[in-house]
């Protein structure tokens, strides 16, 4: 259980979020929808450690832990995955190092016993082959030379190996053909159970026509302003933000 | 079984059934007086039980040196290092040192631990296996026996003057002059041990030969001198790592390699160095002024030197080629870490002076912490070296914002059918590759380790296996505490 409240938190001097509040429970999608500059980015990168932001009120748990004390390692073995608005190139790290290094990483911090080079090649492909990518994947260099769907379909495989309980898509569908965009939902759409739940960013409708959320935020001005089930993309989709955020103004 | 494990392995065993290689009747002998003259040098000569011709050579380097000035060229500061305050001559003393892991300074047993050596080993590298190896007096070599059937001579150095004067006398400072320089020549007038190596016509060395060499004693400096003779179509892969335990003195260590490869022949020479580093605020460490050469005297040799260098506080290497033969091929891979108040100068120098002769010089520089990184190269076309290719590729790699890494390429062509490429590149870790390690649960310091790592791929590729691995961790290590 993801329980955010009243968070805020600026970039340098600029105050960027302005107390917003989500609980997101077990089991549960939530998409995130909002014009730039809204926040929806700086929600992600606070969430999951990075730096360069300043927390200047709130909270934000993860099942009863604060979440924000910890390092950004420790809140990927508490179950927080990322998956990023723009993966990072690793020139001259293996593909299948990095994953392998992260994987054992994580089973260590839960106490669970390595993996050895052999019995996580058959992890990984296993997984590859369900999100139709092709196995010299594992050889190159991380995102080194990645197209942009590669790149983002690097991520999924990431999330499908490490297999976290809490999973935030920055944007995850920005740049992909219509293609890669259902391989990326088919591998979010995978990891959906009872034990799993996402925070989906994104700008536009499409990508919830292949994830389909329980819950649509609308983020604005550092705020969740409305929040409703998927028929609230639709109507995002029709009227635009400017459309939906002056109804919530009204009500 | 890897070879720097072999070694220690044969170490301990030579351990066990007390010395084997010399200095018998000396034991109690385990230190020359303070300081360089005349005497010491004949003393060295005396003990060693050198012919006549190898005193005279030393007598003559010492000459040399003492009318030459320390260099001063390179970007490396230091205190004036007084060359009469050290031992020239230190001959071990059985049951010396720590006799269990409890007496061994714990820093110096995480570092093992974090670079996963085998306790028993630890044990051996923290000097506990007594005398393990120790200044001066050679490493045990491995494998004597196969290596004898395939005719190879692989022996200390003082043994080869004794049992093959005739190859020692004909090679002994034909590449590095007695008189090539300061440190080479101090090197030369008191140098106590180091290897020979000599793979016969033909002969491709059937194992990857290593020596596992090592400061031990206070105050005494290490001056090993090293020779490697392949003749015509012969190969061979040595392998060379060192360490020394924390000291809070600074010790000189002067070593000079030659190595000479005749028609078709290879010499793959790997180094690891990891001598102690100096501490966090750059008290003590290693003061490493070598001087490594390769000839390539015959035509389509090649030598390829590789180096890992995280250790010592001041390093100063350049290993070079000189590229005589014609169609001759030098190589160099390099890695060079500094970390808190390290300096590293290191680079190479390619002569180029057959025909169609070719060098490739890969160097990757991570500074971090205070420390400077320079890469200094020379590549040199002489005019008849028609068709001479070089291409060199420099990298330096920035942690934090207190270090410095600097590249200074010579080039001089005297040849207009030369071709010379050199590329370089400097670039600090990103915040967002540690972050994105990071977020998939890799610590800060696992991360640097991998993103280096990656960063000097192309030159861990050219280390044999079981070398590469122990690289890979002592990079993560040196570099440990130098973000955040």
């Amino acid at each position: 259980m993801l329980k955010i409240e009243n968070l805020s938190a600026r970039v340098e001097e600029k105050p960027i979020l302005k107390g917003l509040t989500l609980s997101v429970a077990p089991g549960e999608i939530h998409a995130i929808m909002g014009p730039n500059g809204s926040g929806k980015s700086t929600l992600a990168h606070v969430l999951s450690g990075r730096e360069g932001y300043e927390v200047t009120g709130g909270s934000a748990t993860y099942n009863g832990v604060d979440l924000l004390a910890l390092e950004p390692e420790e809140r990927a073995a508490a179950g927080l995955f990322l998956a990023f608005q723009y993966p990072v190139e690793l020139p001259g790290v293996g593909n299948a190092n990095f994953l392998r290094t992260a994987l054992n990483a994580i089973r260590r911090a839960h106490g669970e016993p390595e993996l050895d080079a052999v019995q996580f090649l058959k992890l990984a492909r296993a997984e590859m082959k369900r999100l139709a990518m092709p196995d010299d994947m594992l050889k190159r260099n991380v995102n080194v030379g990645f197209s942009g769907g590669e790149k983002k379909r690097n991520e999924i495989l990431q999330m499908a190996v490490l297999k976290p309980s809490l999973a935030i898509l920055d944007e995850t569908d920005s740049g992909l053909d219509i293609d890669a965009l259902r391989i990326v939902a088919e591998g979010v759409n995978a990891m959906r159970g009872p034990e799993f739940s996402a925070i989906v960013i994104t700008h536009y409708q499409r990508l919830l026509d292949h994830i389909v959320p329980d819950f649509v935020h609308v983020l604005a001005d550092g705020r969740i302003q409305r929040s409703g089930g998927p028929e609230l993309a639709h109507e995002l989709e029709a009227s635009g933000y400017a459309g939906v955020l002056s109804e919530a103004e009204a009500a | 079984m890897p070879a720097v494990a072999e070694t220690l392995d044969t170490v301990r065993t030579v351990t066990g059934s007390g010395y084997k290689w010399g200095f018998e009747t000396d034991i109690d002998m385990d230190l020359a007086p303070k300081g360089l003259d005349e005497d010491i040098v004949r003393l060295i000569s005396r003990k060693k039980k050198e012919p006549e011709w190898l005193l005279d050579w030393r007598l003559k380097a010492f000459a040399a040196w003492r009318a030459m000035e320390e260099p001063t060229w390179a970007a490396v500061r230091y205190p004036p290092i007084d060359y009469q305050d050290a031992h020239y001559y230190a001959a071990p003393k059985p049951k010396a040192g720590p006799r269990t892991l409890d007496e061994v300074d714990p820093e110096l047993l995480k570092t093992y631990e974090k670079l996963g050596i085998p306790l028993s080993e630890r044990a051996a590298l923290a000097g506990v296996a007594v005398d393990a190896v120790f200044d001066s007096v050679s490493v045990a070599t491995t494998f004597k026996e196969t290596l004898a059937k395939a005719g190879v001579i692989f022996c200390p150095i003082s043994e080869a003057v004794r049992d093959h004067p005739e190859l020692v006398r004909k090679y002994l400072g034909t590449v590095v002059p007695a008189s090539d320089n300061f440190f080479a020549a101090l090197n030369s007038a008191v140098f106590t041990d180091g290897s020979f190596v000599w793979i016969p016509k033909g002969v491709r060395c059937p194992m990857e030969l290593s020596t596992y060499f090592r400061i031990n004693a206070r105050n005494t400096g290490q001056f090993e001198r090293t020779l490697i003779i392949a003749e015509e179509g012969a190969s061979v892969s040595y392998l060379e790592g060192c360490t020394a335990p924390m000291r809070d003195e600074n010790q000189l260590h002067a070593a000079v390699v030659e190595l000479v490869a005749m028609d078709d022949a290879k010499i793959k020479y790997s180094t690891v160095q990891n001598w102690y580093p100096g501490d966090a605020d750059g008290k003590g460490g290693i003061y490493n002024f070598v001087t490594k050469r390769g000839a390539c005297r015959g035509a389509r040799s090649k030598i390829s030197w590789t180096q890992v260098e995280t250790g010592s506080a001041i390093t100063w290497k350049y290993p070079s080629c000189i590229l005589q033969g014609e169609g001759s091929v030098g190589e160099f891979y390099s890695v060079a870490v500094t970390n808190n108040h390290q300096q590293a100068d290191t680079g190479t120098k390619m002569i180029h002076i057959g025909k169609n002769t070719s060098s490739t010089i890969v160097s990757k520089g991570i500074s971090a912490g205070h420390s400077n990184n320079t890469y200094r190269g020379l590549v040199k076309i002489l005019p008849k070296a028609a068709g001479a290719r070089n291409f060199t590729q420099c990298d330096s790699l920035l942690i934090g914002d207190q270090c410095g890494a600097h590249t200074v390429p010579y080039i001089e062509s005297r040849n207009p059918t030369a071709k010379v490429e050199h590329e370089a590149t400097t670039s600090r870790i990103a915040e967002d590759q540690l972050f994105y390690c990071r977020q998939r649960g890799l610590t800060e310091e696992e991360s640097v380790g991998l993103i280096v790592n990656g960063f000097c791929r192309e030159v861990l590729a050219e280390l044999p296996m079981e070398f590469a691995v122990e690289a890979q961790k002592l990079l993560a290590v040196s570099l440990e505490g130098s973000v955040g």
